[in-house]
């Protein structure tokens, strides 16, 4: 796997979640093609040292604390990320940094590493999002596209099935 | 003259941990250890089905997301009194030890191996002369000149992008640094080779577990791993003989690399064996259990009383009176309401926040108690509580460490060193050995049982109406794990996680005693208050994190370090 799109933060502290949830919705709505791996990387630090190994290219989803409006989409790339990542946090990015440090001892960094996230606006106890990060919600999947898209990775929508198009066994789709 | 010390955050942690000392002398005279993130995590799951609070309780922490997950399960079991079938814990068992496996060896190499080891001074080496010194000590196959020498192209490649002062707040050059060129050489080859044997430990957590992190497989009653030999989408035989292949592999780095390497620094570092001992009363839990109802364990544990194994008092299982009716938090110095000790079933989180006071309130950390004492956690306890209970690979491997230990450093290393900064290193290597051991028995007891005929691996849990309370408990890599479940008819009314870190970082406590990091500080050197690697070094020893004991703040990633004259 060349690629990886990786979403981490706290799903139960609401807007801390957002990584999560983008990967969630990703893997809802489109088919990646191969080589292209889509992770929950949830609230884990070292344990995402497997995860980011050796890859080609690396976009990170996430929560990010700033000075800015919340809701504000903020992207930084390649050497641009560990120095940003030491002004602006949350908690568990430590470990991400801590995951990027020994990527850089051992010398293997992705070649391209790509850090989307937006500022949180409420981070208290809860497993969905606040109204102004659900409203930035698709502008976010659709700059994660577009990065992908720079690496020249285009995912198919799913088609989606819908409740109308009943199976032929005659079940009512209200049933179902 | 005294000057206080602030170190915040301590880094190469997961959380944010703040650490103040006051140093006198050239030494440490006070000590506070204050969580700066508040964590509450369980108002979360009240009123939630216990069938699915597992999964909440996986999603609290970073490091040890299967420990949760492990501790939650069980706790719903045991307010069931529930049995779950032998391949279920066999299952279980084997993850736990796999993610043990791995989260030893990151915390020694990618975590703490820096405080010891100075990879700018590995430039000097001579590979060749570093080769015959790791030969003369391990049958370690990747410690060959040619290994050695590349790894230090790499390490020169790395100083010279000016990358290394950016990423790893490592105290290069510090003069409490002391090992010699060719043994940082090979720390650090071992250090870059241990990224792949980590590997290999997730492997088997994402196998059995479905995904890591976060695995997938658990339920209350057992796992989800369907088991049939002829099935594809199951656990089958080619799977098991892989994850046998890894086991083997995981072995023969712990055994020729990761314990070696820690009797090494041990060696040249036996000066932190008078430092850091800190709380030498212990607590530690059984764990893998054998039986489907939780009595008998591959591994014991128990409580240690003034770091004497003669006190040596077991944890039975799963249903220990002992265990359950012992365990309270005092909130007297951490932010939140307080009154008095509570029991965890009674236990409550209501935030009541100020400053920074030295002598009120100065965590986000609860203070817990073991029938009234503080107890330090971690592997250090569990090996001497595996010793003292008469458990022959422990005995072993302790043996082969303090022997080790003895022979590389020309001068003895008694069990009671174990009480220190770099004992708790030992330990945990000794106790990775036997935990590594159990992963092999594990596997083989699971092969065996399916042998029979066997294939169950889940019971379908019944929740009665009313009232029930049960406790799921977990020796997990850094220690004593509970989790603490009331559930009224088939919702749950109250929770709390009694964390590994939560007893060791915690403040002072109702009677004002300091907690285990605090305590392990004292008389401490500080050679330069602006660098104190020293007190860096005696807090990883405890493979701190934070994540779970607390949460939530906002932070600087850069590990700050302030100096105040008092």
């Amino acid at each position: 796997m060349h690629t990886l799109v990786l979403g981490i933060g706290n799903l139960l502290l609401q807007d801390e979640g957002i990584g999560v949830h983008i990967i969630n919705e990703l893997q809802r709505r489109f088919q990646f093609p191969p080589g292209v791996e889509l992770l929950d990387g949830g609230t884990a630090g070292m344990e995402l040292v497997e995860a980011m190994l050796d890859r080609e290219q690396v976009v990170v989803v996430d929560a990010i604390r700033s000075d800015e409006a919340p809701g504000t989409l903020i992207q930084v790339e390649g050497d641009a990320v560990p120095a940003f990542l030491q002004q602006h946090l949350t908690p568990h990015q430590l470990g991400i940094a801590d995951v990027l440090a020994t990527l850089t001892i051992a010398g293997r960094t992705p070649k391209q590493l790509v850090l989307l996230g937006v500022v949180p606006h409420s981070m208290e106890l809860s497993v969905t999002l606040s109204d102004t990060l659900q409203q930035q919600f698709a502008e976010l999947i659709t700059q994660v596209a577009a990065k992908l898209a720079e690496f020249g990775i285009v995912p198919t929508p799913k088609v989606e099935i819908r409740p109308s198009v009943g199976p032929l066994t005659g079940v009512p789709s209200d049933e179902r | 003259m005294a000057t206080r010390i602030t170190v915040d955050p301590v880094t190469r942690i997961e959380g944010h941990l703040r650490i103040d000392c006051e140093v006198d002398n050239g030494k440490i005279v006070n000590a506070w250890s204050s969580g700066q993130m508040w964590r509450g995590i369980e108002q979360i799951v009240m009123g939630r089905d216990p069938r699915e609070a597992w999964l909440f309780a996986q999603r609290i922490c970073g490091v040890c997301t299967t420990v949760h997950a492990m501790a939650s399960v069980r706790a719903v079991e045991n307010a069931l009194d529930l049995e779950i079938p032998l391949n279920a814990q066999y299952i279980r068992n084997m993850i736990v030890g796999a993610h043990c496996v791995h989260d030893n060896i990151v915390h020694f190499y990618h975590l703490s191996a820096l405080d010891w080891v100075d990879i700018v001074s590995a430039l000097k080496a001579d590979p060749q002369k570093a080769s015959q010194i790791a030969n003369s000590v391990s049958s370690w196959h990747l410690n060959s000149p040619q290994v050695l020498s590349q790894v230090q192209k790499r390490l020169l490649a790395l100083v010279e992008s000016g990358q290394l002062g950016i990423f790893a707040n490592g105290y290069w050059g510090h003069s409490a640094m002391k090992l010699p060129p060719e043994i940082n050489l090979i720390a650090a080859a071992h250090y870059l080779q241990a990224l792949e044997y980590q590997r290999k430990a997730n492997q088997i957590v994402a196998i059995l577990g479905s995904k890591t992190p976060h695995i997938q497989n658990l339920a209350v009653g057992g796992v989800a791993n369907p088991i049939n030999f002829d099935s594809q989408s199951t656990l089958t035989l080619e799977r098991l003989y892989h994850i046998k292949k890894l086991i083997g592999e995981l072995g023969d780095f712990v055994r020729n690399a990761y314990l070696v390497d820690v009797a090494i620094v041990g060696a040249f570092y036996g000066d932190w064996a008078q430092y850091g001992a800190g709380v030498t009363d212990y607590l530690s839990v059984p764990e893998m259990p054998m039986d489907t109802r939780g009595t008998k364990f591959a591994m014991p544990g128990g409580v240690i009383k003034n770091g004497d194994p003669g006190t040596f008092q077991p944890i039975s299982g799963f249903h220990d009176q002992y265990f359950q009716e012992g365990v309270a938090e005092s909130n007297k110095h951490a932010w939140y309401r307080s009154k008095g000790p509570l029991h965890p079933w009674d236990g409550e989180t209501e935030p009541q926040y100020t400053d920074f006071e030295d002598d009120g309130k100065y965590s986000w950390v609860k203070a817990p108690t073991f029938h009234g004492q503080r107890m330090q956690v971690g592997p250090l306890g569990n090996v001497l509580a595996m010793v003292a209970a008469g458990y022959e690979p422990a005995l072993r491997y302790l043996n082969q460490m303090t022997d080790r230990i003895n022979a590389i450093g020309g001068s003895p290393f008694p069990i009671s060193a174990l009480h220190s900064t770099i004992g708790r290193h030992a330990a945990r290597a000794v106790r990775c050995g036997v935990i590594y051991e159990n992963l092999e028995s594990q596997w083989q007891a699971l092969m065996d049982n399916i042998a029979t005929g066997d294939t169950d691996t889940f019971n379908r849990p019944v929740f009665p109406k009313g009232e029930i309370r049960g406790v799921g408990i977990h020796e997990a890599p850094r220690g004593t794990l509970s989790h603490w479940v009331v559930i009224e008819d088939r919702k749950i009314k109250n929770y709390q996680a009694v964390v590994p870190s939560t007893w060791n970082a915690g403040p002072r406590n109702e009677n004002d005693e300091l907690g285990p990091y605090e305590a392990s500080l004292l008389d401490n050197p500080v050679a330069d208050p602006e660098r104190p690697l020293e007190v860096i070094r005696t807090v990883h020893s405890f493979d701190p994190c934070i994540a779970c004991a607390i949460h939530l703040a906002d932070t600087e990633r850069r590990e700050i370090v302030k100096v105040k004259a008092l």
